[in-house]
């Protein structure tokens, strides 16, 4: 454990949070949320959680994803901003 | 509604030939994780989603009909009660030889090979019961998903 990294990238995942919940575009939103969940699985990796990590990397990261952005595809926008 | 059709990866090449390359190492290093899950980081849920991720990226590059050619939905629908049938099926068969529920050190009655060889054995049985539920629902998650629940196209 290296309190300058966990800072660094606890900074990151703050940004990234503030920003998948502010973002107007969807897919945007989810493609940043995936970058959420990769920092959060470099945290973890970083702090020593090794098999939470490899969960988050496949299920957060990688999977769930995937399924954001395949049921965004099946949304409309109703407002034209 | 948009059209789902404009979203698809289409004739890609490059896309096309990297899936074709990278499917088989990716289920490789899904089987080695569930495998190894008692020695190592890993195990049967995150070896599943990496199995099931592979199928899905064999929906996104060749289309969701190419992915249920190789895992059709009746083998899709036998895998995802064979999973759980094998992590119950192992624990009630732990109890019917007089041990407790997943006491796998019980089994040592129906084969064996000593109670803590059975023990870390069982956990591996476990594991694949686990692996082979997650993979098929990721999968079958991803068809609904992706085609609003009729599961012939989309995405």
């Amino acid at each position: 454990m290296i309190w300058q990294i966990d800072l660094m990238i606890l900074t990151l995942v703050v940004v990234c949070a503030l920003v998948a919940i502010n973002i107007k575009d969807l897919l945007g939103a989810s493609v940043v949320f995936g970058i959420y969940s990769f920092l959060m699985c470099l945290l973890w990796a970083e702090m020593g959680a090794v098999d939470v990590a490899f969960t988050e990397a496949t299920v957060g990261a990688g999977v769930s994803t995937i399924f954001f952005i395949a049921a965004i595809l099946r949304t409309t926008r109703r407002s034209k901003d | 509604m948009r059209d789902i059709s404009e979203h698809t990866a289409g004739e890609d090449l490059i896309i096309k030939t990297s899936v074709r390359l990278m499917v088989p190492f990716i289920q490789v290093f899904g089987l080695y994780v569930i495998v190894h899950g008692h020695y190592s980081p890993g195990g049967g849920f995150q070896g599943g989603v990496i199995l099931g991720a592979s199928f899905i990226l064999l929906a996104l590059a060749f289309g969701m009909k190419t992915s249920q050619e190789y895992m059709t939905i009746h083998v899709n629908a036998v895998f995802n009660n064979l999973g759980p049938a094998i992590f119950i099926g192992v624990g009630v068969l732990c109890a019917l030889f007089g041990g407790l529920f997943l006491d796998y050190s019980a089994l040592d009655k129906l084969i064996p090979l000593g109670p803590v060889e059975w023990r870390s054995f069982g956990i591996f049985l476990i594991e694949v019961g686990v692996g082979v539920a997650v993979m098929s629902i990721m999968v079958l998650l991803y068809w609904n998903l992706s085609s609003g629940g009729a599961m012939d196209e989309g995405l």
